[in-house]
């Protein structure tokens, strides 16, 4: 074990899971004896392949589930504690198909959750045009138009400026650069990594791709089969022995070098 | 006697017929989404309740519109006029295009829409008025324009409980053997039918949601 699980139990941990289990009604176990917290200002990744819990995990954090035994604490309150919509309102959540609502403006999106928050107008508007100036989109071109008008880059930063309008200190990211190609998810990665140098938010992104993992993340959770075999800092990911997290390390090497061949 | 010709001695008695038939279709349709409307966001959303509740407005479907009349004719307060008769029996059979098109438009939203609302802290009544009736309005509406043209052409059997309507001309002249006179009643009813489909389908257009036009 490394030194950055020892901090588990560190007292400005934001977000805590302790011993957290997830379990279909069907009795099959998603997520079992998790145990991590996220230090306040941090950029976790969860990292694992499909159906390793990294979804679940998040969803438990936003309390989108419960967890079936454990807790998970978020400001240092149980998320059953909490009123679940004033969780939600607390943590800005992106998923990877945006989930940009079809029959609103870029500006209705994104004044959301400031609407919802009861924001007086003004206020709604400069931040709705602050956001998406933020997120490198014009907003004199962009305010008006419908997500269906924009391509996946612009929706997936659409998306981003909508979970962080009411500034939320928690952003909740499910895949967030999935769906986009290759170069323009590599460009909005580096947008979001100096976007995230600013703000110093709590960050958690769930991703299968490891390339992403060590560019974002101030620490990797590894996640496999709803367990989690290991939390490392990019460094030690790239120099840990363990088989787990070898092969994703094989497996970036193996990209690069497919890359570099002419 | 020739079509035209009944048509020109008795205008007035038929658009007398065709503004019953018309208020007979309006109330139904009021009362039809009133119930139904509600009725499929309950089976939309309480999955358990959906096939309890789309059964029974498939029976009511099924049942033959001359003995659903027959049917609720002896019931106390429903039988004793026989518009209101008439109105009860035409909701039923209104219901279940109405009931299935909205269960369709709310379970069609897209599940990363509804996931979005509510990892943004949206309540259940915010989501439903502001994400799944909007984006399934359309769809609903879709159910509303065939409950109508449904409605109007079932109401033409209303008259055979005394109703009025359009219907009145059709039996009068089933019994009387005469064309023009079942003609006097079926043509309005076919207008009639036509205009709700078509401004209906006009409305439709107009609301469907962005991403799909």
């Amino acid at each position: 074990m490394t030194a950055e699980t020892e901090s588990a139990s560190a007292p400005d941990a934001i977000i805590e899971f302790r011993d957290a289990r997830y379990e279909l009604p069907g009795g099959q176990v998603l997520l079992n004896h998790i145990n991590l917290s996220v230090a306040r200002g941090e950029t976790l990744v969860l990292l694992g392949r499909s159906g390793a819990g990294k979804t679940t995990a998040l969803k438990l954090i936003n309390r989108l589930l419960d967890p079936t035994a454990g807790e998970v604490r978020v400001d240092g309150k149980t998320t059953v504690q909490w009123d679940p919509i004033a969780l939600r309102r607390h943590i800005g959540y992106v998923i990877q198909e945006t989930g940009l609502f079809p029959h609103y403006t870029v500006e209705q999106n994104v004044a959301l959750v400031p609407r919802l928050e009861r924001w007086p107008g003004g206020q709604v508007r400069t931040r709705v045009v602050e956001l998406l100036t933020l997120v490198g989109l014009d907003p004199v071109r962009f305010l008006g138009r419908y997500p269906h008008e924009l391509s996946g880059g612009q929706r997936q930063r659409v998306g981003l400026a909508r979970a962080l309008a009411a500034d939320p200190p928690i952003l909740l990211m499910d895949e967030p650069f999935g769906a986009l190609d290759p170069l323009t998810r590599g460009e909005i990665r580096a947008e979001f990594r100096a976007l995230e140098q600013r703000l110093r938010k709590t960050v958690v992104i769930v991703t299968h791709d490891t390339g992403e993992a060590l560019e974002l993340g101030t620490r990797l959770a590894l996640l496999e089969a709803g367990e989690l075999r290991g939390v490392y800092s990019p460094k030690e990911f790239l120099q840990s022995n363990e088989p787990v997290a070898a092969a994703y390390i094989s497996q970036l090497r193996m990209v690069e070098k497919t890359e570099r061949q002419p | 006697m020739s079509v035209t010709a009944y048509f020109a001695q008795h205008w007035n008695e038929i658009l007398q017929a065709t503004i019953e038939h018309l208020w007979l279709v309006v109330i139904t349709m009021l009362l039809a989404c009133a119930i139904g409307i509600p009725l499929g966001i309950l089976a939309a959303r309480k999955p358990w309740l959906s096939k309890p509740i789309l059964g029974s407005a498939n029976v009511a479907e099924t049942i033959p519109s001359l003995a659903l009349f027959g049917f609720l004719l002896p019931l106390p307060w429903l039988g004793a006029r026989a518009d209101r008769l008439a109105i009860a029996a035409l909701t039923l059979y209104a219901l279940l295009p109405i009931i299935r098109n909205t269960v369709a438009g709310i379970t069609g939203v897209d599940p990363a829409v509804r996931e979005a609302a509510r990892g943004m802290g949206m309540t259940g009544s915010q989501i439903l008025w502001r994400v799944e009736l909007p984006l399934s309005f359309s769809t609903i509406l879709a159910g509303i324009r065939v409950a109508t043209v449904l409605t109007v052409g079932i109401a033409t059997i209303a008259a055979a409980v005394g109703s009025g309507g359009l219907g009145e001309f059709i039996f009068r002249g089933l019994a009387m053997v005469n064309n023009a006179v079942i003609l006097a009643g079926a043509i309005p009813a076919a207008v009639l039918a036509l205009l709700a489909d078509l401004v209906l389908g006009l409305l439709e257009r107009r609301l469907r949601p962005a991403s799909a036009g």
